[in-house]
């Protein structure tokens, strides 16, 4: 039947070594200093793709936001089955919340258009707030189903899927088009194949007009390999006002590291003697019977 | 105008969900900052008398509107509904639980309204904020952990109205208020077609969570340092002795080694235990502020430097095979010492 599937993925820092220095004095992060990885949820929606198109056949095109650097996500996708990839780059979608970001993705897939599916990892393990993908759904004025662990059934019109909720699970079914957010439990994603990562290792970035969007590719010349495709704001008629930081009502007001606080734990030696007197205490004070 | 707290109500099988009622809780404070009041909105279907137990923690109105195919959950007609209602009773400040309907139904009606919301918030006050020259009063601060936990940012939404945030599950406390209210149930208009639900909900299945966490009084957390089968055995051993539950840090449920109902921390339950002991947990920042509210606090660590004895009343170097025997023996001869 194939179907036409739209993947977001998301370049971000790798969250279990950042300290304060990371940040930027408005708040917003210096990725530059971080090391960057995948973001693991995004893999898991895009293998929901892979496996669809490898059972129905169809196309997947991969999006994402960000700086230049980001490109090498979008030839993960690549290594792993993606047929078209396109990078949103623009310094005016620098500091963006999720509403502005949301705002700018939307745009870009209305200009991918005449899709049957769009796949969001849950969430980023960034800000880990999985706003983005609800927001892109409402901003397409289209269904969502969130959270989701299995795809149980697809056909040309309809999706079902298996959702996780607080006390158990749900089985709902959508209409197509429709926004699905994967979680990590739904798959264990492929790793890419050694023949794409040989044809695709090289490719560069094909600008598609309007102004140019950073140092590190602008100048490039289009060239047959060129097929990450590098919108910005203008190629994809977003309103400037509505994106970036001038379209985000949340603004950081401070940030703190994580302080440490010398607490007044009471060490107790690892002796038995020293143990049973806490037990003995714990006991005496009511806190265990 | 008036700077009311509205706080989204959910429920299942017909009670409210406690997160909901923490809510109101917290909604009555930062109400009573803003001179305004908390009120709650709701869908759902024959749920107008159970709402009325807002009340009692000190919510007066709730907007409620009343469809059949509002019963259960689904994104859509949810998120319209709610707008229409945020609309038109023009709240300052939208609280939801950062639950699996809260986190789905909350960014599509902030992307509707074009507000802000911030999610999992650990804290929430009412401050001012200055943009340049324009002073902003009256501001809802969201306070949450980012990146990993390493920062812990303020967000403020100061030209947004409303000003939206999601907590999680036992973050705020649920106290039955001093002055209870009978609440008033306002019925609100069911405006929605059958283009409204995209989504059929074929089937729910309930299951019950193998471990009481906000109930325990005490819990023996497992962490990386009491992975070990030998370990988890002696942490086992220790809970079943005080007569209480085990609990786990986040890596040990992610290396499947116990399931995710035993989670401490922010992204698991929040819990204020008599006693927490953790057990080789390094203590993240996601761990402590599920925990650290717990009456008394055992660390035990081989590692001295462990951020867990910043939160710990009590502190013991070694390792958990040694330290757990000790507890278990010590406990078992408490009559005769």
């Amino acid at each position: 039947m194939g179907l036409n599937m739209i993947v977001m993925v998301k370049q971000v820092p790798d969250t279990q070594n950042i300290t304060g220095e990371a940040m930027k004095p408005d708040g917003t992060v210096n990725r530059a200093t971080l090391p960057s990885v995948f973001n693991p949820e995004d893999l898991n929606a895009l293998e929901e793709a892979l496996k669809i198109k490898d059972t129905f056949g169809g196309n997947i095109t991969a999006i994402t936001m960000g700086p230049p650097m980001a490109v090498s996500v979008l030839r993960e996708c690549m290594y792993r089955g993606a047929d078209d990839v396109i990078l949103l780059s623009d310094r005016q979608f620098a500091g963006a919340d999720t509403l502005a970001t949301s705002y700018a993705l939307s745009c870009a897939i209305r200009k991918v258009g005449g899709y049957d599916l769009v796949f969001c990892g849950r969430q980023a393990i960034d800000g880990d707030t999985a706003q983005v993908g609800p927001q892109i759904a409402e901003k397409l004025g289209i269904n969502q189903l969130t959270g989701i662990t299995k795809i149980v059934e697809i056909d040309g019109q309809t999706v079902t899927v298996k959702r996780s909720v607080e006390n158990g699970m749900e089985t709902l079914k959508s209409d197509l088009p429709v926004l699905l957010t994967v979680t990590g439990e739904a798959n264990e994603p492929r790793p890419p194949s050694a023949k794409k990562v040989m044809a695709y290792k090289h490719v560069g970035c094909a600008p598609a007009g309007g102004r140019d969007v950073s140092d590190d590719v602008s100048e490039r010349t289009c060239k047959p390999m060129d097929i990450i495709q590098l919108w910005n704001l203008v190629s994809i008629g977003a309103a400037p006002e509505r994106c970036g930081l001038s379209g985000s009502p949340t603004k950081v007001k401070k940030v703190q590291n994580v302080v440490l606080t010398t607490g007044d734990a009471r060490q107790i030696p690892n002796t038995d003697m020293d143990i049973a007197g806490l037990m003995h205490e714990l006991i005496e004070d009511n806190i265990i019977g | 105008m008036e700077k009311n707290v509205m706080v989204f109500v959910e429920h299942s099988e017909g009670k409210i969900a406690d997160v909901s009622l923490e809510l109101i809780c917290e909604g009555t404070k930062l109400a009573r900052r803003l001179n305004g009041s908390v009120t709650a909105a709701a869908l759902g279907h024959g749920m107008a008398d159970a709402l009325k137990e807002v009340g009692q923690y000190g919510c007066r109105t709730v907007y409620y509107t009343d469809d059949p195919r509002l019963a259960h959950f689904t994104s859509v007609p949810y998120a319209k509904t709610l707008v229409k209602t945020i609309e038109k009773h023009r709240p300052h400040v939208v609280l939801f639980g950062a639950t699996t309907t809260g986190r789905d139904v909350a960014p599509r009606i902030a992307s509707a309204l074009r507000c802000g919301l911030t999610a999992d918030c650990t804290d929430l006050q009412i401050g001012e904020h200055r943009i340049k020259k324009t002073h902003y009063p009256d501001v809802l601060l969201q306070i949450r952990p980012a990146f990993g936990g390493n920062i812990v940012a303020t967000i403020v939404s100061p030209e947004s109205r409303p000003s939206m945030a999601t907590v999680r599950e036992g973050v705020m406390r649920l106290q039955t208020s001093k002055n209870p209210m009978a609440a008033e149930v306002v019925s609100e208009p069911c405006e929605l077609t059958d283009g409204d639900f995209p989504t059929r909900v074929l089937e729910v299945v309930r299951e019950e969570k193998c471990v009481d966490l906000k109930a325990a009084k005490v819990i023996v957390s497992a962490g990386m340092g009491a992975s070990s089968p030998e370990a988890l055995k002696l942490v086992r051993q220790l809970a079943k002795v005080l007569g209480g539950v085990v609990g786990s840090s986040r890596p040990v449920v992610d290396a499947c080694l116990l399931v995710k109902d035993h989670q401490v921390g922010q992204t698991g339950t929040t819990v204020r235990p008599n006693l927490y002991i953790a057990c080789g947990i390094s203590g993240q920042i996601q761990h402590r502020a599920g925990m650290s509210d717990s009456k008394r606090i055992i660390a035990i660590n081989s590692d001295p430097a462990a951020p867990i004895f910043d939160v710990a009343h009590y502190g013991i170097v070694g390792d958990v095979r040694e330290v757990i025997p000790r507890m278990i023996k010590a406990y078992k001869l408490r009559g005769t010492i």
